[in-house]
């Protein structure tokens, strides 16, 4: 691929990107949004959250399978229980990257 | 714009934006030399993480790329990838409204997965300016850009795994997940949106899970939320 490719190419995933990111934002924060959707989108960060993170923990990518016991489920298990006692996001991120890390020699 | 970025803004901004740049560094290495293998340039590589800016649709066009695929095709394939965000940029309007079109329009390029998280939950806990969030959007785009480009140039050279870096962005969804459980419906919400979303990426291929189990799960913890409050 060309120069003129390249830029045609990620002209395209960018426009395709942008507008779902956009739309929404500019189209709802100009509205009186009713109660109803208000708690609807309330609860929609911890779904996100929760649907991002579960398989990450419960499957294997490569195989698309269930994989129960995988270094990064056993890491979140005392990574879980700090964030919960602590809510700290730094002592989280510190904590589960120290984690894993020994994890990967111990395991 | 009424007002540039101020030093507040932006230092409020790294230290909400931290967890997410040492995070994107290993992906963002991992991307470039990827592309790198595939035969992309560096300066490529530097434009699509600028001009998209958007982590697994760029791992999967280089992947497309390298299989020889057509460009309408990766851009399509883009565009199902990255829908989830509608759904997250619905959900921040919550916070900003009436807030300028110009600001709008500039802050929605920084929406991603992360970023979402992180704003969400400081728009939550108040007086988060909508400026410093803007500023953690760029200072993660900023990261992200130099990490992939770094990988691209010279990623072949950086060892695997190193300090548990791999697991930056887990653990930060960890602990903003449990910063989002503010009772009990948002327990059982997420317990669903877990169950959902196993048994989906199980069974169907793709990334519609992430999508398709969050808005179940928040639409059955709305209803269950809404009949608690009725009876």
């Amino acid at each position: 691929m060309n120069v003129n490719d390249y830029l045609l190419l990620f002209c395209g995933m960018g426009a395709v990107t942008y507008l779902p990111r956009a739309l929404p934002l500019l189209y709802l924060a100009h509205k009186k949004l009713p109660q109803g959707l208000v708690d609807w989108l309330g609860l929609i960060p911890v779904s996100i959250l929760s649907a991002l993170l579960a398989p990450l923990l419960f499957c294997d990518g490569a195989s698309r399978s269930l994989h129960l016991g995988k270094p990064e489920f056993l890491v979140a298990i005392p990574t879980l229980a700090f964030a919960l006692k602590t809510k700290s996001l730094a002592g989280t991120v510190l904590l589960g990257m120290a984690l894993y890390w020994v994890a990967g020699y111990v395991l | 714009m009424p007002h540039l970025l101020t030093r507040k803004n932006l230092s409020e901004g790294a230290t909400a934006a931290w967890p997410i740049c040492i995070g994107y560094v290993p992906i963002g290495l991992a991307l470039g030399v990827l592309a790198q293998k595939a035969g992309i340039p560096w300066w490529a590589v530097a434009m699509m993480s600028l001009l998209v800016f958007a982590g697994s649709a760029q791992f999967i066009c280089v992947a497309m790329i390298a299989a020889g695929a057509s460009i309408p095709a990766i851009i399509f394939t883009t565009f199902v990838v990255n829908l989830r965000h509608t759904l997250m940029s619905s959900a921040l309007a919550v916070y900003l409204t009436g807030v300028s079109r110009k600001f709008l329009a500039l802050f929605s390029y920084g929406i991603t997965d992360e970023s979402f998280a992180i704003n969400m939950t400081r728009f939550r806990s108040g007086s988060w300016d909508h400026y410093s969030a803007l500023a953690t959007n760029q200072l993660a785009n900023a990261t992200w850009v130099l990490a992939t480009v770094t990988g691209a140039l010279l990623g072949q050279f950086v060892p695997q795994g190193a300090f548990g870096i791999d697991y930056a962005l887990t653990g930060m969804f960890i602990c903003l997940l449990v910063l989002q459980l503010q009772g009990g419906i948002y327990i059982l919400t997420g317990l669903l949106a877990a169950g959902i979303s196993v048994s989906w990426y199980l069974s169907i291929p793709g990334d519609s899970y992430i999508v398709g189990a969050s808005i179940c799960a928040a639409t059955v913890g709305f209803l269950l939320q809404r009949r608690g409050r009725v009876s």
